[in-house]
């Protein structure tokens, strides 16, 4: 049985327009995507801003309700819960977001932040949960102590980390991460990806791994799909897509990621204009009339792409 | 490369006052930018790069700022000069790209009007001519309908589009330098790669000199002729393109190298780099400003007083710790993930 | 644009509905009904004639029904009678309905005239002593009551130096028409509408203070300074558009603010206008006039907020609606 499996999942927002302000037509955040996570994998999901990444991963977690679509939890649907079975299921997921800025409550301890979750859930003593938040703040990398200081005390990597803590707290089997290191800088991106690497052995994690840099998801992930205004264009394992990319739009993020050796950069822009020149001459082969993508189709047993 | 450099800068010292004391942010900054060249300064975020651009154009609030040493811009020392007379020059001779192109346009000014702003004053041409040349311009940064464009507000275009307009502004009087701060930070990799493109195209058409402030390592790959590494407010390391990513000599270049994941080279664990920046009051102003962050090379592997020493033709770096410098053996401690 | 003021002008209909619905029950509420007021003037009309009347002027009818016709009436531009003026509330408003929008539009003027110079030294010149001053005045009229101040204004230009007429909005003697009659109204409504907008001004200089000092530092500004554009041109074309945006946003808002103002001023002026006749009524319990009085400034209010929106869409090209 998949971890978790999203079935023809649709988020619409509807566009009003005319004087009564009728409802005309829909923003397609999401539209129609269908995919799987098995027990233990990253799973990356990649796109430029507005392809619906961070809508799906919002959707997934509860923030934003689906407008169609199954989200199966270890086989159970998440939206056909009742109230209790949800609040027991949301545990099982939890979120790491993108600016560790503003997602800290600067006016609360990082104890009160940590401990936020438990005391949803959990009745614990107060020694109890002290204990069990400075082993969690001990195991993020930061000294016990620290967990009677405010989050403005530290830096962004460390806050990044206390979020991650937070996250920890009840244990969850999913974790939806929103980019979660483009605000950093990169020796602190590192310290970062290292350590969600780490504990996802550790505490059997299984992640879905939002970011718009390829890079970074080349490095942290198992396999990937590819959106493109609310749909996937391409997925498959990671070496594939990178190694073997098939849909043209993969081919264009590919080859738009400046790479690191000064002296392929000839290449890089040829690469660039060839993939350019191919996109304006086979455009429909890859979307049709309304400029949207084909459904999936499988081209090995791991990789699949929306070609006709 | 001709001989004369576009902009020259000596010694440069930019601190901003903070309570009653004023620190440096760029702490005795020397460089130089030829015609036809792109000089990438890359660092991390309190290394000093965008107070060094800037201080470049006079931006800095001069109530808080205090500027030392010279920036001379073919040979004018522009620190010297009072804002009217470094009015003839900026927008004019040198132009400048920000990082963000949806806080760098004025939300109430059509587009075309905000391009042809600059040519008010640098420029006597008539408004048929100004028209003419933004029309011009907007077809040259590759905005499709040029003409529509000319009359839309910032708000109706893409964050692309918009990059482009900012470009245009740049460019618009011809300079001779440009100034990219973060160029394409803010942009999708898609349109940070359409944007670079343009950029070595107008910079090969120009033949302007650019300083691209960057953190990106990549960007730097692509687009640098010549790459000073910055680090807590000092040059660390300066070389041309090959030789910098070929012989990265100091340990920060080669920790940077190290700790950004790539697409084209991945590796299973990523370096880190231990600590913290320490913040500008707290800067350490002697010795080796990185050797907090090395612990485990030896005291006496670093200068007194490191300087930024040529050890090839070309290629300067700062203090001689790099000469002895490992990465620590163990990779996976529980120090990997810096605690301070 | 004009689809814009269309549908904002239908989204006024249902606050009118409520806002007739609660002065109505208002009106409702209050001690005695119409007859009251007139029974307080002929104090020997018997309980028989007083039950004709009322069944006369359908106040024994259902309340549905009462309130339909109100609001007939209303729309016909009858507001009833003032019991204690004995004409119809209409001519009663007419006359200073008039003055009081003059003496409302005297004070906006002088409130911007004065506001806005003195807010863009202080943004621009922010920590100057001009600035220091400016903000030392405004943090004292702040702290002032406008009745005190528009009493102590009275004091002292009316009637110690005598510089400022003490009351009424025209010198009886001037012929209407004429010149002299117009610079003697105006005469009259200087030192009421200077004591409401030294103090209304406050808001505004504090406001556009800090938006000159929030949009100087601004991005967009600092890519106008690395055009080379001179520090003039660049507040005249960048900054104080964008800081005048909320304070044009502020107008309509302000407009409602001064309907209470005015209650205070005309009172202390003994200026004839709506805001006197307010206070009046209220005291004698001339409830006609009160609720006529209540729906106006409620009107007011709504137009204060709607004309808001049309200015904000009008210089803001991102809420530009089609």
């Amino acid at each position: 049985m998949e971890f978790l499996k999203v079935n023809h999942l649709k988020v619409y927002y509807p566009i009003r327009s005319g004087f009564f302000r009728r409802v005309v037509g829909h923003v397609k955040a999401v539209d129609d995507i269908s995919f799987q996570l098995n027990r233990g994998e990253t799973y990356g999901l990649v796109g430029e801003s507005g392809c619906g990444k961070t809508t799906t991963g919002r959707t997934l977690i509860g923030l934003i309700k689906a407008t169609a679509g199954e989200i199966l939890l270890e086989g159970k649907d998440l939206a056909k819960l009742n109230r209790r079975e949800r609040s027991y299921h949301r545990k099982d997921i939890q979120m790491i977001f993108q600016d560790p800025y503003s997602s800290l409550n600067p006016k609360k301890r990082v104890l009160d932040i940590i401990a936020e979750p438990i005391r949803n859930f959990e009745k614990l003593s107060p020694q109890e949960e002290k204990r069990k938040v400075q082993y969690l703040i001990e195991r993020v990398g930061l000294h016990p102590d620290s967990i009677y200081k405010y989050p403005h005390e530290f830096s962004g990597g460390q806050r990044q980390r206390i979020g991650i803590a937070r996250a920890l707290t009840l244990h969850p089997k999913l974790i939806i991460a929103d980019e979660p290191v483009s605000a950093l800088d990169v020796s602190v991106q590192a310290q970062v990806l290292n350590f969600m690497k780490d504990i996802q052995t550790e505490f059997q994690l299984t992640y879905l791994f939002i970011s718009h840099d390829l890079g970074i998801i080349r490095h942290m992930c198992d396999r990937i799909g590819i959106m493109y205004r609310g749909q996937f264009v391409e997925e498959g394992a990671s070496q594939e897509i990178f190694n073997n990319p098939q849909h043209i739009y993969t081919k264009r993020l590919i080859s738009a990621i400046p790479n690191v050796d000064p002296r392929k950069k000839q290449e890089q822009i040829k690469l660039r204009q060839h993939v350019e020149k191919e996109y304006k001459l086979s455009w429909q082969r890859y979307f049709n009339a309304e400029g949207k993508a084909y459904p999936l189709k499988r081209i090995s047993d791991t990789h699949s792409v929306a070609i006709l | 490369m001709s001989n004369q450099p576009v902009l020259q800068i000596e010694n440069l010292r930019v601190s901003f006052r903070v309570h009653d004391a004023y620190y440096a942010a760029v702490d005795g900054v020397s460089l130089n930018v030829h015609k036809n060249e792109v000089l990438a300064v890359v660092g991390e975020s309190g290394c000093g790069k965008s107070a060094l651009a800037l201080s470049i154009m006079g931006l800095h609030p001069p109530a808080k700022t205090k500027l030392e040493g010279k920036i001379l811009f073919h040979g004018t020392d522009l620190l010297s000069l009072s804002v009217h007379e470094l009015n003839k020059i900026r927008g004019k001779d040198i132009g400048m790209i920000f990082q963000d192109p949806l806080t760098a346009l004025n939300p109430l000014m059509t587009v075309g009007r905000q391009i042809e702003e600059g040519m008010d004053f640098h420029l006597s041409l008539s408004s048929l001519e100004k028209r003419g040349r933004t029309i011009e311009l907007l077809e040259r940064v590759g905005i499709p309908n040029p003409n529509q464009v000319y009359h839309r507000y910032p708000h109706e275009l893409s964050g692309g589009m918009r990059q482009r307009i900012v470009i245009a502004m740049a460019i618009a009087c011809h300079p001779s330098l440009i100034i990219a701060d973060e160029p394409t930070t803010a942009l999708d990799v898609t349109i940070q790669s359409q944007i670079m493109d343009l950029l070595r195209e107008l910079q090969q058409q120009m033949n302007t000199g650019i300083v691209l402030i960057t953190h990106d390592l990549g960007v730097v790959a692509e687009m640098a002729d010549r790459v000073a590494v910055m680090y807590a407010g000092e040059i660390v390391e300066m070389a041309d393109v090959y030789t910098l990513f070929d012989r990265p000599l100091h340990p920060y270049t080669r920790s940077l190298l190290q700790s950004i994941p790539s697409a084209q080279h991945p590796k299973e664990r990523l370096h880190v780099i231990q600590g913290i920046v320490p913040p500008l009051q707290k800067l350490p102003r002697t010795g080796c400003r990185f050797r907090s962050r090395i612990g485990w090379i030896d005291e006496s592997e670093h200068e007194e007083q490191p300087i930024l020493r040529e050890v090839e033709p070309g290629h300067f770096v700062r203090c001689i710790c790099y000469k002895n410098f490992h990465f620590p053996h163990d990779h996976i401690g529980d120090m990997k993930y810096g605690i301070s | 644009m004009l689809k814009f003021i269309l549908r904002r002008i239908m989204m006024m209909i249902p606050q009118l509905l409520i806002l007739s619905i609660l002065v109505f029950a208002l009106a409702k509420a209050m001690p005695g009904d119409a007859l009251t007021g007139q029974l307080a003037q002929s104090p020997k009309m018997d309980a028989n004639t007083l039950m004709e009347m009322r069944e006369k002027l359908g106040l024994n009818d259902p309340v549905h029904i009462q309130y339909v016709r109100w609001v007939k009436n209303l729309l016909h531009g009858d507001l009833g009678l003032s019991y204690i003026h004995q004409q119809p509330v209409t001519d009663l408003l007419s006359g200073r309905l008039a003055n009081t929008l003059l003496l409302s539009a005297c004070v906006l003027l002088l409130t911007y005239l004065i506001a806005i110079p003195l807010g863009l030294v202080s943004g621009r010149w922010q920590d100057s002593w001009a600035d220091k001053l400016i903000v030392g005045y405004s943090y004292v009229s702040f702290a002032t009551p406008l009745f005190i101040f528009a009493l102590v204004m009275l004091f002292v230009f009316g009637f110690k130096l005598g510089w400022f007429p003490t009351g009424g909005s025209v010198d009886i003697q001037v012929e209407k028409g004429t010149l002299d009659y117009y610079i003697n109204k105006f005469y009259h409504l200087l030192l009421p509408a200077l004591s409401g907008a030294l103090i209304g001004t406050v808001g505004i200089i504090q406001y556009l203070r800090s938006e000159i000092i929030d949009t100087k530092v601004k991005d967009f500004v600092k890519t106008a300074r690395a055009k080379g554009i001179p520090e003039s041109k660049i507040y005249s074309h960048h900054i104080l558009r964008n800081s005048f945006l909320p304070i044009a946003a502020f107008l309509g808002y302000e407009i409602t603010g001064l309907i209470g103002g005015s209650i205070f001023l005309e009172s202390i002026y003994s200026y004839p206008g709506l805001g006197q006749l307010f206070l009046q009524s209220i005291m004698q319990r001339d409830y006609s006039v009160v609720t006529a009085l209540v729906m106006i400034s409620g009107l007011a209010t709504l137009i204060g907020t709607l004309l808001s929106d049309i200015i904000l869409s009008a210089v803001d090209p991102r809420i530009r609606i089609e």
